[in-house]
């Protein structure tokens, strides 16, 4: 069971992919899956600002257009960010507490597959028919309506991946809740596992929402039910409310983790401990907190009334508080520290002037009278890309530096990276600064082009061009990490020399279990604490050599993510849609309809059978081999990492 | 601790769902889903309270008519006894009596199907007097609200049942008794959302 000795063919490495259940490869998985619709949402993206370069442009057609802005934001949200950094979240969190794998491997590779086929499912839309074409809010009144499959699409698609999505957030709490190390108290975790934890409470209680709200969408198109039609007595705003209630959480699960990030790589690179950790973790908890009473301010516009209004908008005003403590935590851990400015570095000092202009324009917008004048303009498509660019994408790009050491042994190029921030820093501001005055000169978002002479040309083609210098931003970064897999392996623990957690204490490349002993944690920033009293081995140990447990690899979250898959075909062939009655969607005949629902569900119910009748105790790997592998693993870094 | 040791009632742990890591992380897994359960019926409750006798113009049904308390009721007994049993059968489980685990958990099922039948029953009357899935954005909203608790229970019943096969000739022991541990909060858990489907649907319903 050694994970190095074992020479394995193309094949083998496949396999061991598909049913691995270790988080160090699961993380790999996100890291790849994310990348791939993070690059294709980019392009989406490309696409979009090349059509508004100029003014009267037909580069692209206004379905298209429709069609590219919906799956630009579904995907980036959904399938881009939130993977990434749940691919952080697997690497390092379990790492951080000193677990040796997390509560429910299992359920984390099944969370991991749900995502992965629900994402494919959506981006087939693509090839069979067209895109979902009414905005990510997708919005009851216009999708209702949307003709073809699009809109099936997105239901069926988001809510395989939602659950995906619910399944490791519930993973993650439980891990953090019970998988800590001895003396890994709540008030010693690393700040990126507190905010992982919290993002997954908000994963736990925003989803749901999302989840209930899919489905009233799927049956109302699909089965010809009546929540949205108000001809039937249904009501439209449901929808938005139910969207909204996951929505406006769904921001802080995507920003909290990125916070964390941020608050350990600051602390390495000032080489100083956190400033307020206390105030930190309050914060956190906080803005989680907040963040699911404020949802209505999306729906300022509506018409719900001036009370209600004035109560969400007080409401969205007071996040603005824990928000600003963590930056001025941040600011003062950096405030007489003996700073190196590396590439991670670089992009935590980018991301706080870049996400306090997009806090400060999110403040303007909670005043209910001002969003009257920006809902639906430009101004706001600025704000929120200065949101989740400026903390969300530096945040990734950042951590991707920092702890690439760390996941693949290898570290990326800190001249080309220091280059790629430079393009994309500069880029994201072109892009998007301008685009407040776009905003307040009256562009509304989602058009899929505009008229000359209105005083918007300029500023539309400098922002094409920062979009296309971000592209390129993306495409280096890239080639660094295609570069980095010719490097030689650092076969070494701490690559930042100022590593304070315990992921840092760990040498590369890691063995399976992580922990030949488990760690005693001894305070906050325990590898800190090590390396001040002079320990050369790392940690101390809270237990002795011993056999370690271990679960076992398995391919049933594979194949349940596909039966899943097969069941959305079926749904979303109904022909007792509306579209299908419509003759405006192609369907099939009500069996092979039933038949793939059925035996969709049915192979999904099946491996949950065989999953909770076939007993599986995992494994242990003995004393013995434990040593053997750490002495394989110590022959294989004095080689210099060749076998 | 070695799961599949055999354990006697004497040595048999006080917690023993909770007496093994795994067993640890299934207790703390499974109150925390049910916390996100919740939100899934809150949602739907929210849309049903939003479309009550909501219909198209001069809709004849109303809740005030369609619903009456003694089915109702009679369903409502059913699925409170059963969580009753399914204690009954978390007591054994304590005494390490397996024989009486089995037995309550299949009682246990047996009043679930009870309330499922009913629950049909109800539901094909509704569809036979016109009442269907699709009439109206009032019985959309019935239909999905009492629907999705019918599936839980279904999903309950599918799983207890599992659990009463695979493990009704070997004993209790730390492996499993975790399982039934979790699938019995599971039932209680049901069985809180259907006091408020009682509640809400029914009396709020019948009372105006």
């Amino acid at each position: 069971m050694s994970s190095v000795a074992k020479k394995k063919g193309f094949g083998g490495h496949i396999w061991d992919y598909l049913t691995t259940v270790d988080h160090k490869k699961i993380a790999i998985l996100y890291l790849a899956a994310g990348t791939l619709f993070f690059a294709i949402a980019g392009f989406e993206a490309l696409l979009i600002r090349v059509q508004l370069m100029i003014p009267n442009n037909d580069f692209i057609s206004a379905g298209l257009f429709n069609e590219l802005l919906t799956m630009h934001g579904t995907t980036m949200l959904f399938l881009a960010a939130t993977p990434l950094l749940f691919a952080f979240m697997n690497a390092i969190v379990p790492l951080q507490i000193g677990a040796r794998d997390v509560a429910f491997p299992f359920l984390n590779a099944l969370g991991f597959w749900l995502f992965f086929f629900g994402a494919v499912f959506l981006h087939l839309s693509f090839f069979l028919g067209g895109a979902p074409d009414a905005g990510w809010t997708s919005y009851a009144s216009l999708s209702l309506y949307s003709p073809g499959h699009g809109i099936d699409f997105y239901v069926l698609g988001l809510q395989i991946s939602g659950a995906g999505t619910l399944i490791s957030g519930i993973n993650f709490i439980v891990t953090i809740i019970t998988m800590r190390a001895p003396g890994m108290t709540f008030m010693r975790m690393p700040l990126f596992t507190w905010t992982s934890l919290v993002s997954s409470t908000l994963i736990l209680f925003a989803f749901p929402p999302l989840t209930a709200g899919l489905f009233l969408m799927l049956v109302d198109r699909m089965f010809g039910a009546n929540f949205f039609d108000h001809t039937m007595g249904g009501n439209t705003i449901i929808w938005e409310h139910l969207f909204w209630i996951f929505g406006h959480p769904e921001v802080y699960i995507l920003v909290l983790p990125a916070f964390g990030l941020f608050s350990e790589i600051i602390p390495v690179f000032a080489r100083k401990r956190l400033f307020g950790y206390s105030s930190m973790v309050f914060a956190t908890i906080l803005i989680g907190f907040l963040g699911f009473m404020v949802w209505a301010h999306h729906m300022f516009t509506v018409g719900l009334g001036a009370t209600a209004n004035a109560i969400f908008a007080v409401a969205t005003m007071a996040i603005a508080v824990p928000t600003g403590m963590k930056v001025f935590n941040w600011i003062l851990t950096i405030w007489g520290g003996s700073i190196k400015v590396t590439v991670p570095m670089l992009y935590a000092l980018g991301f706080i002037p870049s996400f306090v202009a997009g806090g400060v324009t999110g403040v303007m917008q909670a005043a209910a009278p001002l969003d009257y004048q920006l809902h639906d303009s430009y101004f706001i498509v600025a704000h929120f890309h200065y949101v989740i660019v400026g903390g969300i994408v530096t945040a990734l790009f950042g951590s991707a530096h920092f702890y690439w050491p760390i996941m693949f042994n290898r570290a990326l190029n800190e001249k080309l990276g220091v280059l790629t921030f430079w393009i994309f820093f500069i880029g994201f501001h072109l892009t998007f600064f301008l685009q407040h005055f776009l905003g307040l000169m009256g562009m509304p978002r989602r058009v899929f082009t505009y008229m000359a002479d209105q005083g918007w040309d300029t500023f539309n083609f400098i922002s094409s061009i920062g979009a296309l210098m971000m592209g390129l931003g993306v495409i280096l970064l890239v080639i660094n990490v295609l570069i980095s897999i010719k490097t030689p392996p650092l076969n070494r623990r701490d690559y930042w020399g100022d590593g304070r957690s315990l992921e840092w204490a760990l040498e590369t490349p890691l063995p399976f279990y992580n922990f030949k002993q488990l760690p005693l944690v001894r305070g906050y920033d325990p590898y800190w604490i090590e390396k001040e009293e002079g320990n050369k081995e790392g940690m101390v140990y809270a237990e002795p050599m011993g056999d370690i447990h271990m679960p076992n690899n398995s391919i049933l979250p594979f194949i349940m993510s596909i039966g899943t898959f097969i069941a959305a075909f079926g749904a979303l062939y109904s022909p007792w849609g509306d579209q299908a009655k419509a003759g405006t969607a192609e369907s099939v005949s009500p069996g092979l309809s039933l038949a793939l629902l059925i035996g969709g569900l049915g192979l999904t119910v099946l491996c949950m059978i065989t999953r909770s009748v076939k007993d599986d105790y995992g494994y242990h790997v003995h004393k013995e081999e434990v040593e053997q592998v750490e002495k394989e693993l110590a022959e294989f870094r004095a080689k210099g990492g060749k076998r | 601790m070695d799961v599949n040791q055999k354990f006697t009632p004497q040595n048999w742990p006080q917690h023993a769902e909770t007496a093994t890591m795994e067993g640890k992380n299934k207790f703390v897994g499974i109150w925390i889903f049910l916390a996100s359960d919740t939100v899934l019926f809150a949602s739907v409750f929210a849309t049903y309270l939003a479309l009550k006798d909501q219909g198209p113009a001069g809709m004849e049904f109303s809740a005030q008519g369609l619903f009456e308390l003694p089915l109702a009721f009679m369903m409502t007994m059913l699925l409170l006894t059963s969580s009753l049993t399914s204690v009954y059968a978390m007591y054994h489980m304590k005494n390490h009596n397996a024989k009486g685990v089995i037995t309550w958990m299949a009682i246990t099922v047996l009043l679930g199907l009870g309330f499922l039948a009913l629950e049909i029953y109800e539901f094909q009357h509704y569809v036979h007097i016109g009442f269907g899935y699709t009439q109206s954005a009032f019985s959309s909203a019935f239909f999905t609200l009492v629907g999705t608790h019918g599936l839980h229970v279904i999903i309950g019943l599918v799983w207890i049942t599992g659990l009463i096969l695979r493990n009704a000739k070997r004993g209790l022991t730390l492996y499993n008794a975790p399982k039934f541990f979790a699938a019995s909060i599971y039932w209680h858990f049901i069985d809180v959302v259907w006091v408020f489907i009682f509640t809400v649907v029914y009396l709020m319903g019948v009372l105006g």
